[in-house]
């Protein structure tokens, strides 16, 4: 427990925190079928790897980890407004944000 | 420069031509077509046989690739810049009295197609020749998808996706060329100049030679030639059999033999056989065609076997022979397709079956026709004969017993078109009907009538074509046995 | 040296216009010859070979004397590729001068006799033009000064028989007869080709001179010279109708009968013994090609007599009766009678000539009718005819003095000198030879008219267009011989002291030479001569005395006589053996091989990019959730290698 010395959380934890977060979004958007959902899972995978990337950042001592982070944030933001937006005209359509329902774009 | 606008007059009179209503387009495209011949006949008076490359004309095009806009003329490509000027005039003479829809655009076609076909003729630049190989292939897919035959789509697609598939091959040998240059670009004296080693020349052989094979086509790369040569418009069948397969022959004595010398001796064998097959083959199938354009098709695929193997005989008859058939093969083709174009326009079918008695009632063609024909027959004092004399000679030198085979096509040619000849020409109406075929008309008469006068001219006195390419073709055989 | 020289420029324009005239012949005959009278463009076809001739004639008579030696005139550069240097050349020796004289001395007779046979043919014009052109090629054939520009003549002269043989050409039979002539000499042509380049790869030239100054270097039967000489030997059977591409010729009688007597007797299909006497030095080189023409000459020989024995059309009696002489001179060939060949050939186109043009005015007469069971008695109707054709074929038979027994009994004495047993075969063929040619002239000339009554009223002497030439001939058949009188006989054979420079150079000829015993020699005569006379009375017993006829073609006999009615069923033959296969693969290569496996296999390139395509795309299901778990598969296996390698 010598870790916690200093009030420190150690580096290592950032890392697993992290891979335990992106696991937790791959298994959700594999195996949720509400894509909204789904979506939030998407999230989470891109929020794992911002924390990966502040850390190294923290680590390292370098700025531009802390630069992509915005830049993933942008993106995620953008990603969002577009995607909710899709989501929203779907469902509109079909009254349904099931992904089994969405599969006529095939062939 | 006169290189340069021997390119640019055809390219700007197909502009021109577009503006043009009808008939005046046919006229506009045959004066733009007669500009050049006239330029072409400057550029041979002005010619010197042993001078190397002339009229040459190089500028820097893309710097960082090494790419050049390089072009010139020598003893190789002015047979084939002669060619295509000849060609040019007399294919668009050919359909003077004709209905064509939008002439306009199809003569803009023919014209774009001569431009092009001239710039792979007298490209010195590898990079520069792809562009115009490739360009050649649009005005003839449009020729083809718009003027021709019932089934012309599928037809179409075929010799399309055919001829593009070996141009990729060619494309990706001259990046292996351009690789072992080390970057020092794509002309054509800097790709002679490179020491390959025997792996290397092989494997760009390979990639470069499919792509010639297709367009030439060698046995058995031919099958989308019969079909197409069928299903195009006349004018288009023309310009594929007259000139276009020229492009496969003449793109071997440019950028295969000096390049890559010693793989051509290594594959020598095998391609002189295949030839020779094709020769065979070629005519065989021939003789039982029914329709008289597929007949020619496949009489033209026999001929230029014979011209593929000559070009692989490394002496000096196959070369020369290969150069002087090529030319002459141009003229004949086109008059044989003529011919068959002005049987379908009087009976509206080209079937060899159920004619005959033409002869009686439009002697006028079928003297000409007969001209045209032996010249084919290659018989001794028509154009065909020098060329093929030469390339048997040429395949002799390499193996008797191979010429003895390619041979044969002095036989099975004047089986399958005195054949088609008899059938269709002599004897009497074989019809339940009687029918009407008028004569030519004037326009038809000057087009057979310089045909036929060039087959007997070539064929007397060959001697002055002959000298215009012997110095280069000697030095080309020094460059390869180096 | 300087001979040389004077007689090459003295001769250089006549030279060149002995070609170039009926050349010109045909050039306006062809392009005018719409717009001139029949009368006008015939007299120009005769007068531009007539022309001919008479320059023939004073080279011939320069010839006579001791200073003369062969010469050549280059006219252009014809063909250069490389090493190869072909020029437009005339090669003038006593052998070209000899066969000039042949083909532009009885080629104007013919060209006279076709004025009056062809007047009412509306092709007129074309006719001679096509008369014009074959004169032309003939001559470039036998004046070529090196092996190329005989062999434009060779396939010239085949284009030519093509047009006349097809030129009536409403006639597909005709047509067919056409094509076949051109088809079978092109098979010969191709052997003529190849020899030619093999000449050229072992002697570095085409030329005559050069070749047969290198000649020397080879040994007896090297093997490369023995297949040169078969090569072109080869090309000499398809042009000279030997064994076994001789069908055409009975075929080409399709042609006008002038056509006949002057391409299909006389001149064309003497090329082959032309170009064998020429290549003399190479074939005496090459003694086992010499066997085998010997073996060819004499089963055409013999063949060609058989089948002559049971044919009624009076034009294929003497087309089979030409290929029969034919194989005779190869006889001489093969025996290496160089000159004795010749000499037949020369005697030849005389009496064949005179025989054809004969058979044309009988059928002048009979309106057309050329089956000789409806003839007969024609003797008081048409004498001159008669009179000149009975001469002839006394000619033909070898009975003395008239020119066949010269040179047959030159060739006959060659043949004991070898062998008894080819002689003796040889004169089997010459009985034959004698029997149909009588039974011929019975059939034609004897007994009561068998025609119908209109042509009974028809019957009539020919112009003095046709007669004339007719008249010429048969002197020349009866003196023609005298240019060769043996010595045995007393002359001097004045023919062989003539042609001793053409072989001059051919050394194993000189040493090979064979005398008979004199006495020996007029025994064969006799023998011969006593042989020929027997068939004669057999077959004027049969066919006057007896009145025998032919039967109708309802009541044909069988048996070894229906073989020979139908020529041994060669024909058929060629037709089961080439003919049919050749048609039946042509169909099996287009639609088997080239649609099924050629095109197939392109095709199934385009069908399997298609298929590929089908399946492909049911990957793309629409299932995000798939898409999703691929991409982490993926994802992972790619990890996976990175880590792994």
């Amino acid at each position: 427990m010598n870790e916690f010395v200093g009030g420190q959380v150690p580096f290592d934890w950032y890392l697993y925190l992290s891979l335990v977060l992106f696991a937790i979004g791959v298994a959700g958007v594999l195996m949720r079928r509400n894509a909204i959902v789904m979506f939030m899972s998407v999230e989470l995978m891109l929020n794992s790897v911002n924390l990966i990337l502040v850390s190294y950042s923290s680590y390292t001592g370098k700025l531009s980890g802390m630069v992509f982070v915005f830049f993933v944030m942008v993106v995620a933001a953008a990603e969002v407004a577009v995607g909710l937006a899709l989501l929203v005209s779907i469902y509109r359509n079909i009254r349904s944000v099931d992904i089994e329902e969405l599969k006529n774009l095939k062939w | 420069m006169l290189t340069s606008s021997l390119i640019l007059i055809p390219l700007i009179g197909a502009a021109l031509g577009l503006l043009a209503k009808g008939n005046n387009s046919k006229i506009v495209a045959l004066l733009v077509a007669l500009v050049n011949l006239v330029l072409t006949g400057i550029l041979i008076s002005q010619f010197n046989p042993a001078g190397g490359v002339q009229f040459e004309q190089n500028c820097s095009w893309i710097p960082s690739l090494g790419v050049n806009y390089h072009v010139g003329i020598d003893g190789i490509s002015i047979l084939m810049v002669l060619l295509a000027n000849i060609a040019g005039p007399l294919i668009i003479l050919s359909q003077f009295n004709r209905d064509i829809e939008r002439a306009h655009i199809y003569n803009a076609l023919i014209l774009f197609m001569q431009a092009a076909m001239i710039g792979v003729f007298v490209s010195l630049d590898g990079f520069l020749y792809y562009i115009f190989w490739e360009l050649a292939l649009i005005p003839i897919f449009f020729l083809m998808l718009g003027w021709g035959g019932p089934n012309r789509q599928a037809v179409t697609l075929k010799f399309f996706l055919y001829t593009l598939a070996g141009s990729l091959f060619m494309l990706v040998g001259f990046v292996l060329l351009y690789v072992n240059s080390g970057g020092a670009g794509f002309d054509h004296s800097v790709l002679v100049g490179l020491q390959l080693d025997e792996t290397t020349q092989r494997i760009i052989f390979g990639l470069l030679f499919i792509a010639f094979a297709i367009k030439m086509p060698i046995f058995p790369f031919h099958s989308w030639q019969p079909g197409a040569y069928t299903e195009a418009p006349t004018q288009g069948t023309m310009l594929l059999s007259g000139v276009m397969l020229k492009m496969g022959i003449y793109s071997v004595f440019r950028w295969i033999l000096p390049i890559v010398p010693d793989a051509v001796s290594y594959f020598s064998t095998l391609i002189i056989v295949l030839s020779v097959i094709g020769i065979i083959y070629g005519s065989w199938i021939a003789i039982r065609q029914k329709d008289l354009k597929t007949l020619f098709a496949f009489a033209s695929f026999a001929h230029v076997g014979l011209i593929a193997a000559g070009l692989f005989t490394n002496n000096a008859q196959g070369l020369q022979g290969a150069l002087i058939q090529s030319l002459v093969h141009g003229i004949n083709a086109i008059g044989l397709f003529y011919c068959a174009d002005i049987i379908q326009n009087r009976l509206g079918d080209r079937l060899v079956d159920g004619k005959g008695g033409i002869r009686l009632i439009a002697p006028a063609f079928a003297t000409l026709f007969i001209i045209v024909l032996f010249g084919t027959v290659a018989l001794p004092l028509t154009n065909g004969f020098v060329g093929e004399f030469l390339l048997l000679a040429g395949i002799a030198d390499y193996s008797i017993v191979l010429s003895g085979v390619a041979g044969l096509t002095v036989i099975l040619c004047a089986v399958y078109m005195l054949r088609s000849y008899q059938y269709v020409m002599l004897g009497e109406n074989s019809r339940s009907v009687s029918f009407t075929f008028p004569d030519l008309v004037l326009s038809e008469k000057i087009t057979l009538i310089i045909i036929a006068a060039l087959v007997i001219f070539i064929g007397v006195y060959p001697d002055p074509i002959l000298k215009l390419t012997e110095p280069a073709v000697l030095q080309l055989l020094e460059q390869i046995n180096a | 040296m300087k001979d040389i020289v004077d007689q090459s420029a003295q001769f250089a324009l006549s030279t060149i216009l002995i070609p170039l005239l009926p050349l010109l012949g045909f050039t306006i005959n062809a392009f005018f010859g719409k717009h001139l009278s029949k009368t006008l463009s015939g007299a120009l076809a005769t007068l531009s070979v007539a022309v001919s001739f008479i320059l023939s004639l004073t080279i011939f008579f320069a010839a006579q004397n001791d200073g003369f030696s062969a010469f050549s005139v280059e006219v252009f550069e014809w063909i250069t590729a490389g090493a190869l240097r072909i020029p437009m050349e005339f090669y003038i020796d006593q052998l070209t001068v000899m066969f000039m004289l042949i083909i532009t001395g009885v080629g104007s007779l013919i060209h006279l006799y076709s004025m009056g046979y062809m007047h009412d043919d509306e092709g007129h014009n074309r006719f001679f033009a096509y008369l014009n052109l074959f004169v032309f090629f003939m001559l470039l054939l036998v004046m070529g000064a090196n092996y190329l520009i005989t062999f434009i003549g060779w396939e010239g002269v085949g284009l030519c028989s093509y047009l006349l043989i097809g030129f009536w050409y409403k006639n597909q039979e005709y047509n067919n007869a056409a094509k076949k002539a051109f088809i079978m000499n092109r098979i010969g042509d191709l052997g003529f080709l190849l020899g030619m380049f093999l000449i050229f790869q072992n002697f570095g030239s085409l030329t005559f001179t050069e070749v047969f100054s290198k000649a020397g270097n080879y040994d007896l039967n090297d093997g490369m010279i023995v297949a040169i000489t078969l090569l072109l030997f080869v090309g000499a059977t398809g042009k000279s109708a030997q064994l076994p591409l001789f069908t055409w010729l009975p075929d080409a009688m399709a042609g006008p009968t002038p056509v006949s007597a002057l391409i299909h007797a006389a001149t064309m299909v003497t090329a082959g013994i032309y170009l064998v006497v020429r290549s003399n030095i190479l074939f005496s080189l090459a003694p086992d090609t010499q066997h085998v023409i010997l073996i060819v000459g004499l089963a055409t020989a013999i063949f060609g007599a058989i089948i002559g024995l049971r044919q009624n059309d009076i034009k294929k009696v003497l087309a089979y009766s030409t290929v029969s002489q034919l194989g005779y001179m190869f006889i001489a060939l093969g025996l290496g009678a160089y000159s004795a060949a010749f000499f037949h050939v020369m005697t030849h186109a005389f009496f064949k000539a005179l025989l054809f043009l004969g058979a044309g005015s009988v059928i002048h007469a009979m309106s057309g009718e050329q089956d000789i069971r409806r003839m007969g008695g024609l003797w008081k109707y048409i004498k001159v005819t008669g009179i000149t054709f009975i001469i002839g074929t006394i000619a033909i038979s070898g009975i003395p003095p008239l020119a066949g027994f010269f040179s047959k009994d030159e060739i006959l004495a060659n043949a004991f000198a070898h062998s008894p047993l080819i002689w003796g075969l040889a004169v089997g063929g010459s009985m034959l030879t004698a029997f149909y040619m009588f039974r011929l002239f019975f059939l034609t000339f004897c007994g009561e008219f068998r025609g119908t009554e209109e042509q009974k009223h028809h019957l009539h002497e020919s112009p003095a267009t046709i007669t004339i030439p007719l008249i010429v001939l048969a002197v020349l058949s009866i003196i023609g011989g005298f240019a060769g009188v043996p010595e045995v006989l007393g002359g001097s054979h004045w023919l062989n002291r003539f042609l001793a420079p053409v072989f001059a150079d051919n050394e194993i000829l000189s040493h090979s030479a064979h005398h008979l015993d004199h006495n020996l020699e007029i025994m064969l005569m006799c023998i011969s001569v006593a042989a020929a006379v027997i068939m004669i009375t057999i077959a004027y017993v049969v066919y006057v005395s007896k009145s025998v006829r032919p039967a109708d073609d309802q009541h044909q006999p069988g048996g070894f006589a229906k073989l020979i009615a139908n020529k041994f069923y060669v024909d058929e033959l060629y037709n089961a053996i080439i003919v049919k296969p050749v048609m039946f693969l042509s169909n099996a290569l287009y639609n088997f091989v080239e649609v099924y496996i050629i095109d197939g296999f392109v095709n199934l390139l385009g069908k399997g990019a298609v298929g590929g395509s089908r399946v492909l795309r049911l990957a793309q299901s629409g299932n995000i959730g798939f898409y999703f778990f691929a991409i982490t598969i993926s994802i992972l296996v790619i990890i996976l290698i990175n880590t792994l390698s």
